[in-house]
Parts: C-alpha cells; structure tokens; sequence
C-alpha cells in the first residue's frame, strides 16, 4: 500500500507531475543523445586514426618510431607475417608497407612527404588508401612507376593524372636515391593534412627506390571488430611473445596514438560532469516539486503520524514519490534517447554544412552516434541517485511536522 | 486499572509574544468502557487535553498515562507505537487520505501494524459494514458524503481494536440527522467492543448520548458530571 499510496500521490497534480516528467524525461534524453553522439564522434576519430595507417596492431623496428630511417627496417618482414597469420584470429587483414619519410618534386613545387610502399590489394579494409575516393585509380601491385597523391597536395603542386612527380629519399645504404613517378590517382580523405602527408607506391616501387629487397618498415594488422577493445591487450601481448625471437616492437593502436586514447580518458569525464549538471538544473526542480507537494500535504502528515505512522516512514512514502517520478522520466527518456540513437546510429548524421571544421578536427563528416550500454545506466543512476539524494530534504521536512502544529495550520 | 490518567497536566501555547494558558494543572481519569464528552466553548482547551492525551503533543508540566503507560518515559517511537495499536482518533474534519477509497483508508492502520493483505481486506469490509456503509468500499472520499466521511474515520479509528478512541468534535460537520446516526453506531461500538469513547464537542446531542460530562473552561475543568 506504500507504493500504491505513493503512486496515486505523484497524480494527485496531473499538471506538476508532467512537467517535472517531462524535465527529467529531456534531462534523460539529452545526456544519452549527447553521449552517443560523442561516443560516436570519437569513434569516427579512433576509427580514422586507425584507417589512417595505424591499423589495430602494428609490428615495427623498436627504434622506428623514435627515428623513422630504412635503417630502422624489419628484419624479415615474411616470416614475420607468416607467424602473425598463424597467430591472429580469423578476419584479421594483415600488410607490410615501407614507409621512409622523403620529398616529392614536380616543375612548381616540392614538399616533404611521407613515401608509403604498399600492396594496394592488401590494403583495402587495413587502411584509407584500399578505398578511397580517387581521381584516376590506385595503383596496382608490381607498378614500377606509379604514384598516387593527396587532392590537397595535388592542388599546390597544381598537377593532374598523368602528370609526373619525382621522389627522393634516403636508401637502404645511406646513400640519396630519387626516382620519377606517374600520377595514376589523386585519393581525397576525410582529413586534409591526410591528403598532404602520404604519397602512394607499390612496394615493389618503394623497394627499389630503397635499393634493397624485402625492406618493410612495419607490419599492419586491423583485426575484427569484437577484438578492437577488450580483446586487444591480449592478442598484442600475445603477438610479442610469440615475435620476442625478432627484437620487434608490437603495439596496439592505444599506444600507438597516446594522444587519442588520453583525449577518449577526458571525454570520459567530460561526459559525467555534463551529467552532473544537467542532473543539477533538474535537481532543482524536483526539490521544488517535491517540496510543494509536502507543504500541500502538511494537514495528511501530521494525521498520519496521528495515526501511528513513524516518520521513517514518511520519509520512506516521500523518496517513493520521488523515485516513481525519477523512474518514469528516466524510462521515457531511455526509450526515446535509445531509439533515436538507434535511428540516426544507421542513418548517420551528416555535417557535410561543416566540413572544414570536421575535416581540422580529424573528425568523419557522417557521424553515427553509438550507444554505449555504461553511459545508458551511468545517465540514469546519475539522475535516479542524486534525485532520490535531493528529495530527502522535502522528505525530512515532512516526517518532522507534528500532527498538532499541521492541524493547527490548517 | 484507568484507561487514562491526566494528573496536574498545564499546557502554555505562544502566539508571538502572547502566552496562552491552554490546560491549567488539569487531572482526570477516565475508566475502560467510559463514553464521555468533554464540553466547552472554543478555547476552553478541550483539543488541547486530547491531542496530549494521545500522545500528539506534549504537557509542559504534569502527567499524563495511558493503559498505565506513563508518556514522559516514553519515546516518540514508542508514542507512534502507542496510537497505531491503543488509540484511535476521529477528527472534525475527517481527515481521510484522498488518493484512498474508503477501504483502502480502513485497511491502511491495518497494514501499518503489519496485519496480513488477506486478513487486512477482511477486517475493513467488516469495519465499513458495521458504520452502515456497506457497498461503498471502492468510493473515494471526494464521492462519500460528510457524514460517510466521517463514518470511514470512526470505522479507521476503530479497526485497529485500539482500547482508547478520542474524537474531537467528530458531529461539528455534520448535519443532525447524520450527527446522530453517527453517534448511536460509536454508542454500539461502544458498548460491542468495550472501547472507551472521549469526545470534545459543543454539540447538545453529543452530551446528551454520553454517560459522563466534563465541562471545561478557561483551561480548567468546571464540572465532572456522571450519568
């Protein structure tokens, strides 16, 4: 009967009641839409840092890092992909690539680049370049001349396909080695410093721009998607034990970007303290309501404490009438939050309007807002909890009036 | 043994800087069975007595027992306690619970004491049915009249089995023909069940139905009238 009691209580003001329903209900509402489109905007930005050559796992020379040089090469890049294929799970899509950092050329300009040797064929679902969006084609494995450029870097080298570029870097030997290119394609990313960073050759190219064969600088691997958190650690732990035997460096993609991760750990709790003031504009308001609804009542406290109604029980019936009004805002705001994240989580959210700024920010310009069940359950305790906290003052307040001054009141 | 003791009880009421003398060194004592109206005019400090004799207030000086139980060694625990399972009251204005029908309001004291749901139902519709409101068990208050009301509070007050009912001028809303009805089913409650019945009221009809009359006045009692 408490409950059924507290139930009819929070209706005995239809009005008071929808409003502060419908403020928890939006309070509920925004802070999970908000956390799925941020969880969703910092997946966007993981899932382009990883497309972006990083890959979920990567095997390097353990100075390469520190010191991106040909001499920081692996040694023996196949024996290393034939032990990582016979380590890692089913789906997992592994490539070599030489990257040495050189310097494009054409009539009008030079640039600094990133010279990237690749199998285009393995590249596809491992990195941007596999599917990119491109102005004439990606070249083809075994291309001994061919290159393929960013749009960005394209437009100040004021080139086209077709046309050629000259790229210079040091080789395997110390020595300068230059050689002329092609333009196949101009890829477009999703990022535009992407676009003037790399340039593309097959690695049949970049080994002989090296002057040496078998010359990979690293390894990368992406996995599929159920080992790209929890299970990573792991699986990377695992990797480097069995790899110990080549002096190798295996990373995850959190060690690889720390930038990355450390922005996802303050994003954390960015998104608790907005939910702790937006909890903190609704928890005036149901003070409030729950304080009027009290004072309203003055007259049936003091007789139910006539009656023999101890006033821990009072505060009992009072927090119950709070926690039917925090339940059922918090349900209409899951449920319409969950739905709405469920839509636009398939439709996507297009900020084509604001690409430039997308674009600076390494963000995707269609964002797919994805709900973490944590920030579901974290957004609702955040509200039930504290709700339930401030609703003990009006609840104290009530249990203490005495049945004699209530009457007399009235 | 005396159902109630009230021995040399004062009570001082502050209204700004004004001190009233509600109860001056009052003592009284009421049997087991008694059925008494204790009469007034307003101000004489007829609630004044019974809201302390139920446990609602305190006396600032004096003493106050109930089925030998002595207030001042009492906690407000064990005064809750006190009114859930010996006393019942009725009020002028009713004082039922809106959002309850009228069984849900009876059944309410029941649960309060931990009586089971089964037990609880059975009890209420019985309490209902001995006011003479059978069949109106699902009504809310705002359907029942006054005077139904007022027949759901006593029947509240009294499903519990308390020893002690105290009503503070119970018929004061009440038309006559409902007034005296009420009264004649709390005289057979009275006589039914051997509760003791102490009434405050101004009503003729009530001191007439009561087998003693205390007369109060100025916070004293003027006069102890048995029948």
């Amino acid at each position: 009967m408490f409950t059924q009691l507290a139930w009819r209580n929070i209706w005995r003001n239809p009005r008071r009641t929808a409003i502060i329903l419908t403020a928890i209900f939006i309070g509920v509402f925004s802070m999970i839409i908000f956390a799925a489109f941020s969880r969703g905007m910092a997946d966007g930005m993981v899932d382009n840092a990883i497309d972006n050559l990083v890959g979920h796992i990567k095997v390097q020379h353990p100075d390469y890092r520190s010191d991106p040089d040909i001499s920081h090469r692996l040694p023996d890049p196949n024996a290393i992909t034939a032990e990582l294929k016979s380590l890692l799970p089913t789906g997992a899509k592994i490539t070599p690539r030489i990257r040495v950092e050189g310097v494009v050329a054409n009539a009008r300009e030079t640039a600094g680049v990133e010279i990237v040797g690749i199998h285009p064929g393995m590249e596809m679902g491992v990195s941007f370049i596999g599917d990119a969006p491109m102005d004439g084609r990606l070249i083809e494995d075994g291309d001994k001349n061919g290159i393929v450029m960013g749009a960005a870097l394209a437009d100040r080298f004021q080139t086209e396909v077709g046309k050629k570029l000259v790229l210079t870097t040091q080789q395997a030997d110390g020595e300068t080695g230059s050689r002329a290119f092609r333009i196949r394609g101009i890829y477009r990313s999703e990022i535009e410093a992407t676009e003037k960073a790399y340039v593309f050759i097959s690695y049949t190219a970049a080994e002989q721009l090296m002057g040496e064969k078998n010359c990979a600088t690293e390894i990368a691997v992406t996995l599929p998607k159920e080992y790209r958190n929890g299970r990573l650690a792991p699986l990377v732990q695992k990797c480097r034990d069995a790899l110990e035997p080549y002096h190798v460096s295996v990373n995850g993609w959190k060690d690889l970007m720390p930038a990355i991760s450390a922005y996802l750990a303050m994003f954390d709790a960015f998104l608790y303290i907005w939910f702790v003031v937006v909890f903190i504009a609704m928890g005036f308001g149901i003070v409030n309501t729950v304080l009027m609804a009290v004072y309203e009542r003055m007259r049936e406290f003091g007789l139910l404490k006539a009656i023999g109604m101890r006033p821990s029980w009072i505060v009992r019936m009072v927090l119950g009438e709070s926690f039917f009004l925090l339940a059922a805002g918090c349900a209409a705001g899951t449920i319409c939050g969950m739905a709405v994240t469920y839509y636009y989580g398939h439709a996507g959210i297009d900020l084509g309007a604001f690409a430039q700024g997308v674009k600076m920010w390494g963000m995707s310009r269609v964002i797919f807002p994805a709900i973490e069940i944590g920030d579901v359950v974290a957004a609702n305790a955040v509200v039930v909890v504290l709700g339930l906290v401030v609703s003990i003052y009006p609840a104290v307040k009530a249990a203490r009036f005495t049945p004699v001054e209530t009457m007399r009141q009235n | 043994m005396n159902a109630v003791t009230v021995s040399d009880v004062s009570k001082i009421y502050t209204q700004g800087d004004v001190k009233v003398m509600a109860l001056n060194k009052v003592s009284l004592k009421v049997d087991a069975g008694e059925f008494v109206a204790i009469a007034g005019p307003s101000g004489s400090g007829k609630t004044t007595l019974l809201n302390l004799i139920g446990g609602l207030d305190s006396p600032d000086t004096g003493h106050i027992s109930v089925n030998g139980k002595a207030f001042e060694k009492m906690s407000s625990g064990d005064l809750a306690e006190l009114r859930l399972t010996q006393i019942g009251f009725v009020f002028q204005s009713y004082n039922l619970i809106p959002v309850f029908t009228a069984e849900e309001n009876v059944e309410y004291i029941l649960q309060l004491q931990g009586v089971g749901k089964k037990e609880r139902k059975q009890r209420a519709r019985a309490m209902l049915d001995d006011v003479g409101l059978e069949g109106k068990y699902d009504r809310k208050p705002s359907q029942l009249s006054g005077g139904q009301q007022q027949r759901v509070a006593v029947a509240r007050s009294l499903v519990s089995n308390p020893t002690i009912i105290l009503a503070d001028e119970p018929t004061a809303n009440l038309d006559s023909v409902n007034g005296e009805s009420l009264l004649q089913t709390m005289r057979e409650m009275n006589e039914k069940h051997n509760v003791t019945f102490i009434f405050s009221t101004h009503d003729a009809m009530v001191m007439e139905a009561s087998k003693r009359l205390i007369t109060m006045k100025d916070g004293a009692i003027a006069g102890d009238q048995v029948k």
